[in-house]
């Protein structure tokens, strides 16, 4: 069991969680997901680490309330516990394993959407405290839906901030964001990490292709087991199969065939649907 | 003198009824069915079945023992070479190993040895199985993985007197034993469950949510965390596809995953959160055990289910009573047939399956002969799902991430015959080192494995 030590409402149905994991704690880093299972009935499904603290033993986990086991573990409050939490799982982000002198000559463009933008925190974090500089834009429907702006300010070399109504910062979505930037004013960067929903991260790459920036996506495919075992996560990359779990998340945002990858994603729609008709014990979220 | 009286026939769940529900087939032998096929068996003075039997059991003495009403000696006697009766007289293969040569097999039909191993199995889980073990010696040993080879290795090292840990990548201890092969043939609850609780009974501890490789490491399990050596008994997990058209469609499944969702995840039961979607029509791609399990499992979820296998019927890799079981429940079989593509509609969801049919040409270098493709013979199934059970390979996670660890170009781990690897201090055994291979051949893999890093430990680490 892996007991939450402490639950905070970040946005309309966007949660995070501190929970004590002290071996996936002392291994993780930027980039790995765990899975979690809520109960013992519950599902396992995958969440990419939004922050650990090696010496409290504690992950941070942001989940928002998508589906049936979303709501289930939302539901759970500080003291509960989970019934599973695996990992970390996945190779970390690539810059992990690069020489500093090599990333500090260069500069990262991070596009954060969504929920999307809570994994993208320990990256932005890693590299701040390595002395790499990194943009962020953080991307939302409107103001009352961003997440981890005050976090990410801290860490960002500049932190932009787009809504899709102009409630807070650029009037309009991420991607006009990146055309202004790189486009309109001529920021130059050496790789682009966008993570966010599936739909997001396909118009980041189609933009930044246009200018031929690198650009690194973190795919969040259905899973069981998260170790290779299963092959749910299938997704074609540059024409070949590769797993989710194992093979990424991370992978060339350029060779991703996201249409495909958006289509897995609905395999069993049907079934969640009908599972969400369950919801209602939930509804105080 | 033996009794000339024909196999004891055993009792099984009507195929009808069975088709609809999750609960074992097979009902095994009761006291009295036991010591009647018991009775059959000639006591012969060079038993053919022994040399047969992956772990060499002495399967006359134990026949004997039940024989003679002590199934309590027959467990003795089994116990000896095997430590998963009740699971292997469910799954091994018999029909190649012990009772493919028993001589009763040449005329007529050969001793039931499986049932009666599984008799005396059950017999022990429910009167509670002796358990002896050394005065502890102070010594700790990991063991990755809890399936077979991995409760093996342990329950044996736990009775010389080691600490024994074992580390779990998933949330329930079993590994293939739970995620793998179904509630239909080999139950959780009453056999697997109490197996497991025979071996933390000796006092072995499982970690479960350890993934080898990523959540620790073979290197910090014995430099940080003060384990004398390592068993990896990893399994073969990761599953194959065939590489053809429409493979990534909605509806396509690997079996491990239809399996685990099945098996692990409970997906059957509509009271646990995991969905599992078969449609109308399964097919089920491969001839083995994985591939009737699926198959079966399809049938069990209101699916018409097929089987589509490259060669022909006498080649099923399966085992014998798998096929029959599954023929008895209304799957259908097509033999000598191959998918070429998957076809779908236009949202990207299976609708059918494009075979073309095979015939059989020279042995193969598995001695097998090998399909060869009829041209001009493709042909076009309809279908909601299709599940490919190919055969799986070893997970390279722990292999990439433990340095001096040596694999085969197949990804296998290298080991000697005792479970020695490359690296000093780690073993390895079942399927992690093989391939995909058999229960038996894994927990025989553990024991040995188990007799070698006592040898090293008394020899390296001192007392």
């Amino acid at each position: 069991m892996y007991k939450i030590v402490e639950k905070e409402r970040l946005a309309e149905g966007i949660w995070r969680m501190r929970i004590s994991a002290p071996r996936v704690a002392s291994s993780a880093l930027p980039g790995q997901f765990v899975i979690v299972r809520a109960d013992e009935k519950g599902e396992r499904i995958p969440l990419t680490i939004a922050d650990y603290d090696r010496s409290a033993g504690t992950v941070t986990l942001v989940t928002q309330t998508v589906g049936y086991s979303t709501r289930k573990i939302c539901a759970l409050e500080a003291g509960d516990s989970l019934a599973d939490l695996a990992g970390p799982l996945g190779h970390p982000s690539a810059f992990v394993n690069e020489p500093l002198e090599e990333l500090r000559k260069r500069r990262y463009l991070f596009v954060a959407g969504g929920v999307g933008t809570a994994p993208v925190y320990p990256q932005v974090k890693w590299l701040h405290e390595h002395g790499v500089e990194a943009d962020v834009i953080i991307g939302a429907k409107n103001e009352s839906l961003l997440i981890y702006t005050d976090e990410m300010r801290a860490v960002a070399s500049t932190l932009h901030i787009a809504t899709d109504d102009g409630s807070a910062g650029f009037k309009g979505l991420v991607t006009a964001l990146i055309d202004e930037l790189v486009g309109g004013r001529g920021c130059r960067y050496d790789e682009c990490i966008a993570i966010g929903p599936m739909i997001m991260m396909k118009f980041v790459t189609l933009t930044t292709a246009r200018y031929s920036l690198k650009t690194t996506v973190s795919l969040n495919a259905l899973m069981v087991d998260g170790t290779g075992m299963c092959g749910a996560c299938r997704v074609s990359v540059g024409g070949k199969t590769r797993f989710t779990c194992v093979d990424g998340p991370e992978f060339d945002g350029h060779a991703v065939d996201f249409d495909e990858a958006m289509r897995r994603q609905s395999m069993f729609r049907e079934q969640e649907q009908e599972a969400n008709k369950k919801c209602s014990c939930f509804e105080k979220l | 003198m033996a009794n000339k009286i024909p196999r004891v026939p055993v009792r099984e769940q009507n195929p009808e009824v069975r088709a609809t529900n999750f609960e074992e087939v097979c009902y095994g032998y009761n006291d009295e069915e036991a010591m009647l096929e018991a009775s059959r068996c000639l006591n012969c003075r060079n038993p053919r079945c022994v040399s047969a039997c992956p772990v060499n059991i002495r399967i006359p003495d134990f026949i004997s023992a039940v024989a003679a009403g002590d199934a309590v000696r027959a467990g003795e006697i089994i116990a000896e070479d095997s430590s998963l009766p009740s699971i292997c007289g469910r799954v091994c293969p018999q029909e190649t190993q012990c009772e493919g040569s028993c001589i009763l097999g040449i005329k007529g039909e050969p001793v039931a040895i499986g049932k009666l191993e599984r008799y005396v199995g059950d017999r022990g889980l429910r009167e509670g199985r002796k358990a002896e073990t050394a005065p502890a010696n102070g010594h700790r040993i990991a063991v990755i993985g809890s399936g077979p080879s991995g409760l093996a290795c342990a329950s044996d090292l736990a009775k010389a007197g080691y600490e024994v840990k074992i580390f779990e990548a998933l949330h329930k201890a079993g590994g293939v034993l739970v995620y793998g092969i179904p509630e239909f043939r080999l139950p959780k609850h009453d056999i697997v469950e109490r197996e497991i609780a025979e071996v933390t009974r000796l006092g072995v501890e499982i970690e479960t949510d350890v993934i080898a490789g990523r959540t620790v490491t073979v290197d910090r399990l014995l430099d940080e965390e003060g384990f004398d050596a390592v068993f990896i008994g990893s399994g073969a997990g990761l599953p194959r596809f065939m590489g053809i058209e429409g493979e990534n469609l909605n509806g396509v499944f690997s079996a491990n995953e239809f399996l685990t969702r099945a098996n692990l995840m409970h997906a059957f039961d509509s009271s646990y959160d995991t969905p599992i979607f078969t449609g109308r029509r399964a097919v089920v791609v491969g001839g083995g055990n994985v591939a009737m399990d699926a198959v079966r499992t399809a049938r069990r979820l209101g699916a018409e289910a097929v089987i589509v296998y490259r060669r022909g019927e006498k080649e099923l890799p399966a085992r014998v009573e798998e096929v029959h079981h599954a023929k008895e429940e209304g799957i259908e079989f097509r033999m000598l047939t191959n998918p070429v593509r998957i076809l779908g509609d236009v949202n990207g969801r299976v609708t059918g399956i494009e075979c073309i049919e095979m015939e059989l040409g020279e042995p193969d270098e598995s001695g097998r002969r090998s399909p060869v493709e009829k041209a001009g013979s493709e042909f076009r199934m309809e279908c909601d799902t299709v599940i490919m059970a190919l055969g799986t390979s070893p997970n390279p996670l722990i292999a990439s991430t433990t340095e001096g660890l040596e694999t085969t170009r197949r990804g296998c781990i290298v080991a000697d015959e005792e479970g020695a690897t490359t690296r000093e201090g780690v073993f390895a055994g079942g399927d992690a080192v093989t391939g995909a291979a058999t229960v038996i051949l894994a927990m025989g893999a553990g024991r040995k494995a188990a007799a070698a890093i006592d040898r090293y430990v008394k020899n390296n680490k001192g007392n």
